[in-house]
């Protein structure tokens, strides 16, 4: 219950700051350190929990925003419509792909990802009608009133999404799902030996993740007015997901939001201090550091303090 | 403006694309078909090893001395990196698996952005008396640059089947891919023999990143390319087989050259990732997978 | 009567390699059923074939009537064989209570999940195996002994009638051989069909109503304890390695 009155809160809160007079750059930022939380809450559905690395976050992501984009141009649909395509697509692509390889090791199931990245890119590079390699100019349409901006009705937007997200997050880590994805985790053979139907919960956690990256992926193209094949694909969306779960920590719904917020913030103190080169360094290193180091990540360390205070 | 001459051509090609590509897939062949490791950096070290060519060929270093002279010192580093891997991750069992799949992601960033920081992103060459120039071969111009390659690649497959089925290392390294505990038995310390085999896969990466230099430009982003065409060749030669990496090799290139010469040079990236998506869905073990 | 359990010309190859070549077994229900044979013989292949997690080459096997060489693993289970696994696997992020939980949630209780129910019933469980005060404690830092009871309390949370043992006792002292055979026993008294491997020669002479020897991956003998174990060609293969 406290969980709800919180994120009810925070829907709020978000409200009140878009049709406050602060500064448009908190908006800007916000909604990136907000894409960077649903994608980072999708991925750690299948990679934490059930312990399946998806490198293919931009697959799925990039496909959102094709999604949105086509269908805006085709129809001019409207932003709810785009994210729901969005969020179809990005499920259709999970399973697609969850089919063709969950049954195989996890690491067949990680290149497969990456595999989908490329291929996707290529097709879209090749399509005029979304302007191939050069890509295409989006007339944003008006804005409804209330809001400032069109970018501070997308913060709401996002806002709401994030949580969303953490909300399927968190039903998906405490129901007898998600038990049975840690069992998947910690002993695959074991859990199918138990009942657990390891195929089909595998799947269900790749269609739910990628249906919230095709989601985050949908108003990408309305943020920017603007979508073009390199800059949708690209890789640093699959270390920033990856990243942000591993430093937050992959065993609960907080973990990648800690994660996100927190490289997210980083990524863009680094790129206006330094540049944007090093803002990618800083984000492997602290993921290779994350992994050898400390692979529970911030709420591990934390959980760490907590039992060491306790056990006085 | 389809021609058998120019199918023929592309085959052509292709066959020497092939050869090369199975040459640059065999470090991956031992590291992650042999030895279990799951090593998404393979291509980024290569692509490291192109620029350190490019660097030596500053000093005046002949691409290919320069990929012999690397070899000891990737060999080096690749039993550190092993080492390492090991006593992070695959000591601690199962769980590791994720882990060390982030770990291998993030380090093949760290080395392309590094990359990046140090050479910038514009493509770099090097010279040769090879590079550039044709050779006319049944009415066929045929660039020097991939003969040379071609040849590179023979000799470093043929060197490394001998290697693994004819030394007494080699086979400890096959033996230990196929039976660990056994080998633990016989008073062997697999460990080491992993170590020294994953050295030796990534000494072979240096003579890689040469061929890959001496073939064409690189830039520090050409190893997610190479990810998708590594693996797939591996993978299509089912893990652990020396001669099926030589035959994946070949169909990888011929498809993607003909591909090439049909739809263009927008489509290629994609068929060494489609190809292997493929061969993941009806046939993951390979052609001539354990 | 028709065999519970029908092991029909199984044949299981990996590459060049025979684990398994032409294997004939029935069990019927309610048996107390030992496997023997010495390492790399087949034993464990043969019980991954079972359950599901090989599928055979070659043969079938018939459980109950009906046919589940193609069921995937999770569907035996939930028709009700079980097994416990040679080196114990844990759901080590969980605790022994927890591990219990899963397979009463995807087993006994699919249709209505109520948590309170499988608590209570895990806690019974663990009651009965001599668990009970480590319900809480993490299940990576049990005992070996303590391990290999989990391992058998999670293949009993399925609630199988066919629980399949594979060397739960190797490596521990006497008397802790002697608490998991009273176990075992106690399991078929309430009617589980039970097959174990073991090597430990007097637990499985103790323990079975009939005996069969692998070697290589063929059956060599089959029938009542005391005659198993005096055919020579099961002391050669015990001895001669």
């Amino acid at each position: 219950m406290k969980y709800w009155i919180v994120s009810a809160a925070l829907v709020l809160a978000a409200l009140g700051l878009a049709l406050s007079g602060i500064n448009e750059y908190v908006f800007f930022a916000g909604f990136v350190v907000l894409t960077f939380v649903v994608l980072a809450t999708a991925w750690n559905i299948l990679g934490g929990y059930a312990g399946y690395v998806n490198f293919g976050t931009p697959a799925f992501f990039g496909l959102g925003a094709y999604s949105a984009a086509v269908l805006f141009k085709a129809l001019g649909a409207p932003l709810v419509l785009q994210i729901a395509a969005g969020a179809v697509m990005g499920g259709l692509l999970g399973f697609g792909v969850g089919l063709l390889t969950l049954r195989l090791r996890g690491i067949f199931f990680a290149i497969a990802t990456v595999a989908v990245i490329f291929i996707m890119e290529t097709l879209m590079v090749n399509w005029r009608y979304v302007g191939g390699a050069t890509g295409l100019q989006l007339l944003r349409p008006p804005v409804p009133e209330v809001f400032g901006t069109y970018t501070r009705m997308l913060f709401v937007v996002m806002v709401v999404m994030a949580v969303a997200a953490v909300s399927i997050a968190r039903y998906v880590q405490t129901s007898w799902i998600g038990r049975g994805l840690r069992a998947i985790r910690d002993s695959e053979e074991a859990a199918e030996c138990s009942g657990v139907p390891t195929l089909r919960l595998k799947l269900f956690a790749c269609v739910v993740s990628g249906a919230l990256m095709g989601a985050a992926g949908a108003p990408m193209p309305m943020y920017l007015s603007f979508i073009e094949p390199a800059s949708t694909f690209n890789l640093n969306y699959a270390i920033a997901a990856l990243g942000s779960a591993t430093i937050g920590g992959m065993s609960h719904w907080l973990g990648p939001i800690i994660g996100a917020i927190l490289l997210g913030s980083l990524q863009q103190i680094v790129t206006v201090t330094i540049s944007g080169e090093v803002n990618v360094l800083v984000v492997g290193v602290l993921l290779v550091l994350f992994v050898v180091v400390a692979p529970e990540g911030i709420l591990g360390l934390f959980k760490k303090k907590l039992f060491a205070a306790k056990s006085r | 403006m389809f021609s058998f001459e120019l199918l023929l051509e592309a085959i052509l090609f292709g066959v020497l694309l092939g050869c090369f590509y199975a040459a640059v897939s065999i470090g991956l062949s031992v590291s992650f078909g042999l030895l279990d490791v799951p090593h998404v950096a393979h291509p980024a070290i290569m692509v490291f090893g192109a620029y350190c060519t490019y660097l030596l060929g500053t000093y005046g270093f002949d691409p290919i001395v320069a990929g012999i002279v690397l070899m000891p010192v990737f060999f080096l580093l690749g039993v550190g990196v092993y080492r390492f891997y090991y006593e992070s991750f695959e000591k601690r069992g199962t769980e590791a698996g994720v882990r060390g799949l982030a770990f291998f992601f993030g380090i093949a960033f760290i080395i392309e952005v590094g990359l990046i920081l140090v050479f910038g992103v514009d493509q770099r060459m090097v010279q040769a008396p090879y590079i550039g120039t044709s050779l006319s071969l049944f009415g066929y111009r045929i660039p020097y640059r991939l003969v040379v390659a071609f040849g590179v690649a023979l000799v470093l497959t043929a060197a490394l089947t001998v290697y693994f089925s004819k030394t007494f290392l080699g086979r400890a390294i096959k033996a230990v891919a196929q039976d660990e505990p056994a080998l633990r038995l016989m008073g062997a310390n697999p460990v080491r023999i992993k170590q020294w085999a994953f050295g030796i896969a990534t000494g072979v990466s240096a003579l890689a990143g040469a061929m890959l230099i001496i073939v064409g430009p690189v830039e520090p982003a050409l190893d997610r390319l190479y990810i998708g065409r590594t693996f797939c060749v591996v993978v299509l030669a089912g893990l652990g087989s020396m001669t099926g990496t030589l035959a994946a090799g070949l169909i990888l290139g011929i498809a993607e050259s003909i591909v090439l010469t049909l739809f263009g040079a927008s489509w290629a990236p994609a068929v060494a990732f489609g190809l292997l998506l493929i061969v993941l869905g009806i046939r993951p073990q390979g052609l001539f997978g354990r | 009567m028709k065999p519970f359990l029908k092991i029909d010309r199984v044949s299981k190859h990996f590459g060049g390699f025979s684990a398994l070549t032409d294997v004939n077994i029935d069990i019927a229900q309610g048996e107390r059923f030992g496997l023997i044979g010495p390492n790399g013989s087949g034993k464990t292949t043969l019980i991954n074939c079972i359950s599901g997690s090989f599928r055979n080459d070659g043969g079938s096997i018939v459980f109950d009537g009906e046919e589940i060489t193609q069921l995937p693993a999770y569907q035996r289970t939930r028709r009700g064989i079980a097994r416990s696994f040679q080196v114990p696997r844990p759901f080590s992020s969980m605790s022994v209570l927890e591990n219990l939980i899963v397979p009463l949630e995807y087993v006994a209780h699919r249709g209505s999940l109520h948590t309170a129910d499988t608590r209570a019933e895990a806690m019974d469980l663990l009651a009965r195996i001599g668990l009970a005060d480590k319900a809480e404690t993490q299940s990576n830092q049990l005992t070996q002994v303590d391990l290999r009871k989990l391992e058998l309390a999670r293949a009993m949370a399925a609630r199988p009638r066919l629980l399949i043992s594979d060397e739960a006792m190797a490596g521990l002292t006497g008397s802790e051989v002697d608490e998991i055979l009273d176990i075992l026993i106690k399991l078929n008294e309430s009617g589980i069909t039970i097959i174990m491997i073991e090597h430990i020669m007097h637990a499985v002479m103790r323990f079975s109503e009939r005996v069969v020897c692998l070697d290589a991956g063929r059956k060599i003998a089959d029938g009542r304890p005391q005659e198993v174990i005096a055919i020579p060609e099961v002391r050669k293969a015990y001895l001669g390695e």
